[in-house]
């Protein structure tokens, strides 16, 4: 559970394995997205690319478990990010949430905190925001 | 039909997607998640759940489970290829969990373009219900569509 936040509280971060071609084969058949750039590599070329990039939604998925252990599932209200960047196969994403504000929302107690994912070389791949409620 | 404004307001039926243990666990192995309450019934029931619940960005899925999930892109004319998901949201009414029947509708609520039209965007909303009608989460995704280098195929 998340101690005492106040504004400028900075959850634990959480930092994954490189994402490998086989996390991305699951998480295709997990997730539902079949879209074939994420796994096959012929295709991947066939757009100008020169390697399989990984699904943003599995980078918002991480972020999510970085939600989920501090925060009963719920107690978050919403939650959105904006793709910034591709990450690349083998990318090492690591994900940030920084307490933004506490403010009363149709009388619970709600935090907003400002998310980022990170690569290890300091590209950003993701921003975005959840409401979590506290009481 | 092109991707353009005139498909503002457009609905469509999404996909129906009956929540299975085995897939939630699928998803947490996929995700690297290894708290309990997602893959064991009994710490997800200690924990005050009726079955294991679904994570926050599982319910994307819904939406993709039909045979073509991707056949009204087609038919805008978008290649695939040159998709990229450009922002999502989830605005989370209720928890869902392993049993239930979760479905999903579309509405294009905003197209716009950028860089000359090089970059077009399809805003779309989708609200996913249980088995009862019931809105678990409203979800709000935006795609880009680029242009792909020429003479690829």
């Amino acid at each position: 559970m998340a101690p005492d936040l106040k504004p400028g509280s900075r959850l634990d971060e959480l930092t994954v394995p490189p994402i490998s071609r086989h996390t991305l084969a699951l998480f295709a058949g997990a997730s539902g997205d079949h879209n074939p750039i994420h796994v096959d590599l012929d295709v991947a070329k066939s757009a100008g690319l020169d390697d399989v990039f990984a699904h943003g939604m599995l980078s918002m998925a991480y972020l999510a478990r970085l939600l989920t252990n501090n925060f009963p599932p719920d107690k978050l209200r919403s939650y959105r990010v904006r793709f910034a960047a591709i990450t690349p196969v083998h990318g090492r994403p690591s994900c940030q949430a920084v307490v933004n504000g506490i403010t009363d929302v149709d009388g619970e107690r709600v935090a907003t905190l400002d998310l980022t994912v990170t690569l290890a070389d300091g590209t950003v791949t993701l921003t975005g925001e959840a409401s979590v409620a506290l009481d | 039909m092109g991707l353009d404004r005139s498909l503002i307001g457009e609905e469509r039926a999404g996909g129906t997607l009956l929540v299975t243990r085995s897939r939630l666990r699928l998803f947490a192995k996929a995700t690297g998640q290894t708290d309990p309450i997602f893959v064991d019934l009994d710490a997800a029931q200690q924990a005050g759940h009726r079955d294991l619940p679904v994570p926050p960005t599982f319910f994307f899925g819904v939406d993709l489970e039909t045979p073509d999930p991707f056949d009204h892109l087609t038919a805008y004319g978008v290649d695939l290829r040159a998709v990229l998901h450009g922002e999502q949201e989830f605005a989370y009414h209720r928890l869902a969990y392993a049993g239930d029947e979760l479905s999903s509708s579309s509405k294009v609520v905003d197209v716009y373009e950028k860089k000359g039209g090089a970059l077009r965007f399809l805003v779309t909303e989708l609200p996913v219900t249980d088995q009862d009608g019931t809105v678990v989460v409203t979800m709000r995704n935006t795609l880009v569509v680029r242009a792909l280098p020429e003479a690829s195929s």
